[in-house]
């Protein structure tokens, strides 16, 4: 279709010989990119000069975080450790069982296409799910906030490294473990030892990376009163008290770079 | 011990990772311990009411708000949200490029891009909510604040992904680009541009999709989007409502996950 409407550019070269350029179809992308920038500045009442001449109330607020109020420190202290300890929780439980939840959900260890259908689509409708929806929904249910945030990160990584794990078990080499079968092991003995220690460096990977990545998300969630330091966060702009805010970035900007580096570290010695 | 066959020679010369492997379990349990002390699994007394009404609400949507497409409707606030992910995507890919150059350690000196990369630490880990309370206060609520939010959470990521591709870069080319005489202009046109323009594309088009799910939560900011009318849908126990806008939602992220995936193996795969 393209090649007829902008046919081929012809190009003799100088021995004669007859060679073609396909037309580029940047030009076309372009173009489509600049409608859909101009309806979605329209749909968000996209406004330049309101931007240019309040963005300096912006780097007010920021001036103000840079000034760091050390006298909080104790304040954030107890929190900070409640967001460490619920996304610890609920990585490792949801580590754990994301595992199972693979293993149902790879076409190639459970025969029974529906078992596998079923579980996949589970996986992907929690994975879609945005973290603090599923925090707020479980403040609803559970008495205590930490119990939500920590159901709340054990959802969504149990879905993500779920996702990840079944992708890597239906890659992996099936030869060790149809023998393993055909000598009359059970499936279960059987993937322990053919399947499971071809997928462990990758389990184990990303689960720090979404430990990782849970510690950034649980930050957030006491937002929604979902526990931990989020509470803080939104206590802090409330009051417009950006000095205190300042100093709970720079703690976890600080932890979150801690826990990075140490798992970055050993996600390298994985690999 | 000479009876010992082959595979049990073999078995004994696998190296031993007992200690290892137990001071690793030891130091998680106890961890584990520590962090479980704060939980409680107590239900609130109308929780398992109120789990029963969520879910009876998301297998009975509200079909006509679902559907309709006043400026109310599941559909227009869907479409909102897009608009917040896709422009605010837009601006974060713009603003990422300088910085990624300027951290990138083969281009600029190593103070520069060591201090960029402490920014950028800064920029990524403060959480995007926090830049939509503080950006509320330069727009007002609204999606304009949302899309500003927006591009300025996705800076973080798309410049870190972005300088993994500059450090990549294929310096022979430029070198033999200079040896047949190409001018500044002709060397970044023919010689970096076609090395970074499909990476780069393919970073900004999984920003895009994690955008997504970004810009529907910061509704509960205030800042545009389908957030606000799900959290007081919540708030009401508008269950039917809730149902319908995370039905809503989870399609539309499914699809655009989907799509983004096609494309990205396309960009990568050539």
């Amino acid at each position: 279709m393209w090649d007829r409407l902008f046919p081929s550019k012809k190009i003799v070269l100088s021995n004669g010989s007859v060679v073609y350029q396909k037309r580029s179809k940047t030009p076309l992308v372009l173009i489509g990119l600049a409608i859909a920038m101009y309806y979605s500045a329209i749909v968000t009442n996209f406004d330049m000069v309101q931007l240019v001449q309040r963005i300096n109330e912006f780097f007010t607020i920021v001036f103000q975080m840079l000034q760091p109020n050390l006298g909080y420190i104790s304040g954030i202290w107890p929190e900070l450790m409640s967001t460490l300890k619920m996304s610890l929780f609920g990585s490792v439980l949801g580590a754990v069982v994301a595992l199972p939840l693979a293993i149902l959900a790879s076409v190639n260890i459970m025969k029974q296409r529906v078992i596998v259908s079923i579980v996949k689509t589970f996986l992907s409708i929690v994975r879609t799910m945005p973290t603090l929806v599923t925090a707020l929904i479980a403040t609803y249910i559970f008495q205590l906030p930490q119990t939500a945030g920590t159901v709340a990160i054990f959802l969504f990584t149990t879905s993500y490294v779920g996702k990840l794990m079944y992708e890597a078990i239906e890659n992996v080499d099936m030869g060790s473990f149809e023998a393993m079968e055909a000598m009359g092991m059970s499936k279960i003995s059987a993937f322990r030892t053919a399947v499971f220690p071809q997928i462990l460096p990758n389990y184990l990977s990303t689960s720090l990376y979404s430990f990782e990545g849970n510690v950034r998300y649980a930050a957030i969630l006491g937002y929604v009163g979902a526990g931990g330091i989020g509470r803080l966060i939104n206590e802090t702009i409330g009051w417009r008290d950006y000095s205190s805010l300042g100093m709970i970035i720079i703690m976890l900007v600080v932890t979150v770079y801690l826990i990075e580096s140490t798992s970055e570290y050993f996600r390298r010695k994985l690999v | 011990m000479s009876t010992l066959t082959a595979v049990e020679k073999q078995l004994q010369v696998e190296p031993k990772h007992r200690g290892y492997a137990w001071t690793i379990a030891i130091i998680l349990s106890v961890l584990m311990f520590w962090s479980v002390s704060e939980l409680s699994l107590a239900l609130d007394q109308r929780g398992m009411v109120i789990a029963q009404n969520i879910f009876s609400g998301l297998l009975n949507p509200d079909l006509e708000f679902l559907f309709s497409v006043t400026n109310q409707g599941v559909m227009y606030l869907l479409l909102e949200t897009l608009a917040i992910a896709f422009l605010g995507t837009i601006i974060g890919a713009i603003l990422a490029v300088p910085l990624a150059f300027l951290s990138a350690s083969n281009i600029v000196p190593k103070p520069v891009s060591a201090l960029t990369r402490l920014f950028l630490i800064f920029v990524r880990t403060i959480p995007s909510l926090v830049y939509g309370l503080m950006l509320i206060r330069v727009t007002g609520p609204g999606a304009f604040a949302g899309v500003l939010t927006i591009g300025i959470t996705s800076i973080g990521m798309l410049a870190k992904l972005y300088v993994d591709a500059i450090e990549d870069l294929d310096t022979k080319v430029l070198e033999s680009m200079t040896s047949m005489g190409c001018t500044t202009f002709e060397k970044i046109r023919f010689g970096i541009l076609p090395q970074l323009m499909s990476l780069f594309l393919s970073v900004m088009i999984y920003r895009f999709d994690m955008n997504m799910r970004e810009a529907s939560i910061l509704g509960l900011v205030g800042a545009g989007g389908i957030g606000a009318p799900l959290i007081f849908a919540m708030q009401g126990y508008r269950w039917p409502q809730v149902g319908s806008i995370l039905i809503g939602l989870v399609a539309l992220i499914l699809i655009i996950e989907f799509i983004s995936n096609k494309l990205r193996s396309k960009l990568v795969n050539g």
